[in-house]
């Protein structure tokens, strides 16, 4: 396969061909153009488009960040840094958000075996609940932990088993 | 007469418990064991007999071959590992919530706890993407002083790993030559820092102070040593026997698995991908300098050997390159709206005060709304920081892609179906640190 690094707005091009209002336009602001999903049931099938599609082939997740963005409406989302290594070497960011009462995405570990345990991360520190994951347990804080702690919002709790948690 | 041999010795009586009782025992003593921190216990048990079951081994978090504070928790037949599952947060000190309260400077010394292998990597790591996102660039001096510096912290964590994975595999020499050699580093820092380990040396817009000519000497003279020491220590191990019938075919993955789960750095180029930030996306000074990326096909233990070993010596071309062409000038911007100003000017004119005080309390402020994910190539592989700013002082949002964290998901993959005893030699090959792990 002859590399051929594509632009972000041809990226998008490509992607909102296959799938129409099903993500929003090209967000080129530099040093990272990004892609929102709008419609998030449809992420799990445009994450194998992306990592399949001979154009596209983004083979790796390079990071997937959990986000509170803090606004009345109380939205969270990810970030997900898309790469094509070793391939075409195009890069893109895609956007998802969730609210924190509805606080589903689907998740793509399926496609991306890196993204299962940062899902898992994501899940752990804020709280995003990634459906079909294979494994969606705390990562990082203990089990019984409470809360989510990147939150904004976040309290810590008073007792953690016996032991006072504030300092 | 033959005497028999057993005459005139006492023998203890014989435990006389019929085998109902004797089960009901056991099971009592697993029930104690049921507690989840324990370290034996058996899967399935019918009749509570862990030789005619599936066990369940706690390796961790206290094992001396996990690096640190590592769980697996194993699934065995026998000794065949079944299922493996790590567990981590055993060091999690919660950085990124650290990071929201601090200005980036304030945060660098956090960054030193990541990987402490390598601080200078991590730092240069920071300063990179807050001076991408703030739109600044450091001068030449300084990043060929941050290219020294982070390839003499390669060659300081491969040393570490090249120790210790020996160590795990039963060799207990090598060990003891690589820490000398690492203790040279720790003098070349204490040169160039001013700290021996953690040396937060890096600053947004430059490096804290120059290089003296002194140090410059040192390392001269510590590479001309140093190559002559690798040579040696290849000569021990290259060829040897035992360590390559111990290394060799285990904990293999495929060049496609590995992009998948997320293998980065030496790690994925022992399975035969050919990329390298420092080539293929270059920063820093990395496009003045000629140097190989070594890749080994095999995806096993050894290939991950091979390709770390020559990566240190492809570290001391770039070191001997940097020093030859280390070009005249400032260490830092000298721009008080982005960089802290000279110590000088500090304490002898008002405005360097009132900047520098304006740069330790407010700190840098990114433009409001923007994001970065910018990755370098540490020596455990890509090491990113993703900030989303907030146009504060604060970055809003700061996620830390720490290699470890990605390398150790491949663990299930490389160990199961293997011996318990290859684990030890799994973990120790893909080189986690769990300070960035569990960040």
């Amino acid at each position: 396969m002859q590399p051929q690094k594509l632009t972000p707005p041809e990226i998008h091009a490509i992607l909102s061909t296959e799938f129409g209002d099903a993500i929003s336009a090209l967000d080129a602001a530099e040093p990272m153009p990004s892609i929102t999903i709008v419609d998030k049931a449809q992420w799990p099938s445009i994450a194998y488009l992306m990592r399949e599609d001979p154009r596209l082939k983004f083979n790796y997740m390079a990071c997937h960040s959990g986000v509170d963005y803090n606004d009345a409406a109380g939205t969270l989302g990810t970030v997900q840094n898309l790469e094509s290594l070793g391939i075409h070497g195009h890069k893109m960011a895609i956007k998802i958000k969730c609210t924190k009462a509805e606080n589903e995405i689907p998740s793509v570990a399926e496609v991306w075996r890196t993204a299962d345990w940062h899902e898992r991360e994501a899940y752990d520190l804020f709280g995003i609940v990634f459906t079909g994951h294979p494994d969606l347990r705390r990562i990082l804080c203990p089990e019984d932990w409470e809360g989510f702690p990147l939150r904004k919002d976040y309290k810590v709790q008073e007792m953690y088993h016996g032991i006072k948690v504030p300092y | 007469m033959t005497k028999n041999i057993s005459d005139g010795v006492e023998t203890l009586p014989l435990p006389q418990l019929d085998e109902e009782e004797r089960a009901a025992k056991r099971k009592e003593i697993y029930a104690a064991l049921e507690d989840r921190d324990v370290t034996v216990q058996p899967a399935t048990d019918d009749n509570g007999d862990p030789l005619e079951n599936s066990m369940v081994l706690n390796m961790g978090p206290q094992h001396p071959a996990t690096h640190g504070v590592l769980r697996v928790v194993l699934k065995l037949d026998g000794e065949t590992v079944e299922r493996a599952v790590p567990e981590l947060g055993y060091l999690h000190r919660s950085m990124e919530k650290l990071a929201e309260n601090k200005t980036f400077h304030e945060f660098m010394p956090y960054t030193d706890r990541l990987d402490y292998m390598s601080p200078y990597s991590n730092n240069t790591a920071l300063c990179l993407a807050v001076e991408k996102l703030c739109g600044i660039t450091a001068p030449p001096r300084a990043t060929y002083i941050r290219t020294i510096a982070c390839e003499i912290a390669r060659i300081s964590s491969h040393l570490l790993w090249m120790g210790t994975m020996v160590m795990d595999a039963g060799a207990i020499t090598v060990f003891l030559y690589t820490f000398q050699e690492r203790e040279k580093i720790y003098d070349v820092f204490d040169m160039l820092t001013g700290a021996r380990f953690t040396v937060s040396h890096c600053r947004v817009g430059g490096v804290a102070s120059d290089i003296s000519e002194e140090c410059a000497n040192y390392i001269k003279d510590w590479l001309k040593v140093f190559k002559k020491k690798l040579a040696e220590w290849r000569g021990l191990l290259d060829r040897n026997r035992i360590w390559i019938e111990r290394v060799e075919g285990v904990a293999v993955i495929s060049k496609e698995d590995a992009i998948g789960i997320g293998f980065s750095g030496p790690n994925l180029r022992g399975s035969g991908v050919d990329f390298d930030l420092r080539r293929d996306v270059p920063y820093m000074a990395y496009q003045n300098f000629e140097f190989n990326v070594p890749v080994y096909e095999n995806g096993d233990c050894l290939a991950r050997y091979f390709v770390r070993l020559e990566e240190m010596a492809e570290s001391v071309r770039i070191i001997e390159q940097a020093l030859k062409q280390l070009p005249k000038g400032d260490v830092r911007v000298d721009d008080a709206k982005q960089s802290f100003p000279w110590k000088h000017e500090v304490y002898h004119s008002m405005e360097g005060l009132i900047h520098d005080f304006m740069m330790t309390d407010t700190g840098l402020q990114p433009p409001a709304g923007t994001e970065i994910y910018h990755a370098i190539e540490a020596p455990k592989g890509e090491l990113g920081f993703f900030i989303q700013s907030d146009g504060t002082g604060h970055p809003w949002r700061l996620k830390i892609r720490s290699p470890s964290f990605c390398s150790l998901q491949a663990l299930p993959h490389l160990t199961e179906g293997g011996m318990i005893a290859d684990v030890v030699v799994a973990i120790g090959s893909i080189d986690p640190v769990m300070g960035e792990a569990d960040k």
